[in-house]
């Protein structure tokens, strides 16, 4: 009740503020006077009982609202309670942009006094926030691929594979398939550059040569040329470093143009829209994802089966069967990384408190063979992620539909 | 560089630059006529590829109800003038249409039948959102007028991410022919947006040459004050540029959606290309537009061969030395206005 009332003051005065109400002139009284309202059901609040907040800055719209949605869904499938206290959920939307994120965080943090956040989705947003959420002692699981310094940045975590690890089962493949050469055609921005940097490292060791570096932007309408480009210096493989469904423009123009050679993509390709929109002809392209894009086709011997048949039929019951993605598995083990933390925080301190974001980052530190949707967390402190081998498996596009590649 | 790349880069760049051309065109029947540069035709694009995909899929657009909601409020304001011959365009049309479209998502209507309904939707959104965004502001200055056409954008792209959703869609191929002609491969539906876009340039240049309308326009355009003196209505032909101006982003969005995923926000790039095209015809001349349109797309093509990561920073920077030229050739613009 006294939580209620909070939020409803603070609302009121958000509303005042962004009227443009004068803060400092003619309306004194009724500052004092939601001051002091404010001020007591804060002491109401904590005294009755701290609930958890978990703030969430997700890219619901924007240049990535297709991987955005994907992140939001698995919100509907959290349980209002962890460790017998109630949890809120406090989802935002950043627009895809770094800025905006920054200030989500901000407010997040200063009004809303989020315990942990999830997110952000976009990995220049991640890199935004991370200073923030480490100056203000928050614990913040970053959902997509960062590089950081877990010592340098010790609220820093990452449930998301790196990107490295990905690609080096890409490029594990292709040396088991005796792939000499491979092309490159990837997004014109960061997130090309991440896939590109990582297949040339990995490459590199495997005796694989990168013979042409292709780039094209998300918003183009052909990538014919750049196909024409990279198979003029004739690859064993072509390797894809675009997302969802534009990344199937090169893997098109790439079945048109009548390509032999072995289509590579990266997991952010892996979603049932980028078949829908490919068809026939993105058939035969191999790529890497976490194990929950495939729940139902796995071996009973992968550890990630069980959590993730669970998650995807809630997910599914829920949302719909378009909801299977591998973005609703990253929320979806943020959370879980969260609510198996969260029992131990609550031993030293209250939710709501320094203390307890503090004890929530030791205990997140410790977690050790967390079975989640993507795989197996261990984390340490140099390691905020902890994921290994057992967080990629390779797919195949067949007859319209990702087959495991056993 | 062989030739049979030098033939296929080629003919991808003019397929692409086929699309811009109708934009382009589109473009400046509107601007002509209003003065408005409507930046939003971009996002038209995007409607229709996903009008229509989304009756292939078996569901039901949301553009639709965009329409009927619009064709409601025109129809009430019409209806509180007293003008109660607006019930066949505003109450009648829509409702027909509707019941169609209904029907066709339901039944699962050919392909063909479904495009032909997409068309009919985009088409008429164009005068609606003249009527209700850009006909109040009513002799507004050319910035005024391209602010409106940003703000419209954000909120057409709103829409789109609400009823469609983020994902991208394509629509199949009306053909998978091909033809070999020498060395080169021409693939059936770059052809067919060679012969759509040539059709349409056409019959857009007998309309506006043979007919009553397409003469109004033209007086319209080329002195507007002049037009309302000898009677031509200002308020029709505006929405009747703008009706040719969403026509011609209806059919580009429905050519490229087999060649390309669309999703809600990519449909402004393209415009933009366009509208680029649009420039180097200095916003006046269609020939030189066409021509713009041609080389925006081949450029965009080649520079994607030579230096893909620069191709679209290449394109946009074509209009510099288009500017700077029309700027010393032509004075100030605002006294040709």
């Amino acid at each position: 009740m006294a939580g209620l009332a909070t939020t409803l003051l603070l609302r009121q005065y958000d509303t005042n503020r962004a009227a443009g109400a004068k803060v400092w002139g003619t309306d004194m009284r009724m500052i004092r006077v939601f001051g002091t309202a404010a001020v007591l059901a804060g002491l109401l609040t904590t005294a009755a009982s701290a609930q958890i907040k978990i703030g969430a800055i997700i890219s619901i719209t924007g240049p990535t609202a297709a991987l955005g949605v994907g992140y939001k869904s698995a919100f509907a499938t959290f349980p209002a309670e962890i460790g017998g206290k109630s949890v809120t959920y406090i989802v935002r939307d950043d627009a895809a942009d770094a800025s905006q994120a920054v200030t989500i965080a901000q407010r997040m943090i200063e009004e809303d006094h989020v315990d942990a956040i999830i997110g952000p989705t976009l990995t220049s947003a991640d890199y935004a926030v991370q200073p923030i959420a480490n100056a203000a002692k928050v614990p913040m699981i970053a959902t997509a691929p960062i590089d950081y310094d877990p010592v340098k940045d010790p609220y820093t975590f990452s449930a998301v594979q790196p990107v490295a690890l990905m690609i080096g089962a890409v490029v594990g493949d292709m040396a088991k398939r005796g792939v000499k050469t491979v092309a490159y055609i990837g997004y014109s921005d960061g997130f090309g550059d991440q896939v590109y940097d990582a297949l040339q490292a990995s490459a590199a060791k495997s005796g694989i040569e990168v013979v042409a570096n292709e780039r094209y932007a998300r918003t183009d309408t052909s990538a014919e040329a750049q196909v024409l480009k990279a198979m003029t210096k004739k690859p064993d493989a072509v390797m894809i470093g675009g997302s969802g469904t534009p990344g199937a423009l090169p893997d098109v123009a790439l079945h048109r143009r009548g390509y032999k050679g072995l289509i590579y993509g990266n997991h952010g390709m892996v979603s049932p829209a980028f078949l829908r929109v490919g068809g026939a002809q993105v058939e035969g392209t191999i790529a890497v994802t976490g194990p929950v894009v495939v729940y139902d086709q796995l071996p009973d011997s992968n550890q990630s089966r069980a959590p993730s048949v669970v998650f995807m039929k809630a997910l599914i019951e829920k949302v719909g069967p378009d909801a299977v993605s591998p973005f609703a598995g990253y929320s979806e083990d943020a959370f879980l990384l969260l609510q198996a933390a969260i029992p131990e925080a609550l031993k030293t301190a209250q939710p709501g408190t320094e203390a307890f974001r503090v004890a929530l980052r030791d205990s997140l530190e410790k977690t050790h063979d967390l079975v989640g949707t993507h795989g197996v967390y261990s984390m340490s402190p140099t390691n905020h992620n902890g994921m290994d081998d057992r967080a990629r498996v390779l797919v195949q596009a067949v007859d319209g539909k990702w087959k495991l590649i056993q | 560089m062989d030739n049979a790349i030098l033939l296929a880069l080629l003919q991808d760049g003019l397929t692409t630059g086929a699309i811009y051309l109708l934009l382009a065109v589109g473009l400046l029947i509107a601007f002509s006529v209003t003065r408005a540069i409507f930046i939003p035709q971009g996002d038209l694009v995007s409607f229709a590829a996903l009008t229509l995909a989304s009756m292939i899929g078996r569901h039901i657009p949301g553009t639709i109800w965009l329409l009927d909601s619009l064709c409601a409020a025109a129809l009430a304001l019409s209806l509180a003038r007293g003008r109660l011959n607006a019930v066949i365009p505003y109450g009648l049309a829509p409702a027909v249409l509707t019941i169609a479209t209904l029907a066709a998502t339901r039944y699962g209507a050919p392909t063909a039948v479904s495009a032909v309904l997409s068309l009919g939707i985009v088409t008429a959104l164009g005068p609606l959102l003249y009527r209700f965004a850009y006909e109040p502001l009513g002799e507004a200055s050319v910035l005024a007028l391209l602010i409106v056409s940003m703000a419209l954008h954000f909120v057409l792209i709103g829409i789109a991410l609400y009823c469609f959703g983020a994902e991208g869609v394509s629509t199949p191929a009306l053909t998978d022919a091909s033809f070999d002609i020498g060395s080169v491969t021409v693939s059936g539906q770059s052809l067919f947006v060679g012969l759509v876009c040539l059709a349409m340039v056409g019959a857009l240049r007998w309309f506006s040459v043979r007919t009553l309308y397409g003469k109004a326009l033209r007086a319209a355009a080329s002195d507007r004050l002049g037009a309302r003196l000898i009677g031509v209505d200002h308020v029709l032909s505006g929405r009747t540029a703008f009706a040719l101006a969403s026509f011609a982003a209806a059919v580009s969005g429905l050519l490229i959606a087999p060649i390309t995923p669309l999703s809600y926000d990519t449909g402004f790039e393209i415009g933009l290309k366009g509208f680029v095209a649009a420039v180097i015809g200095g916003l006046a001349s269609y020939p030189l537009a066409a021509a713009g349109a041609l080389i925006v797309g081949t450029i965009e093509s080649f520079s994607g061969f030579w230096a893909s990561e620069y191709r679209n920073i290449i394109v946009f920077s074509l209009l510099i030395p288009v500017l700077i030229w029309l700027s010393l050739t032509r004075g100030n613009p605002e006294d040709r206005a």
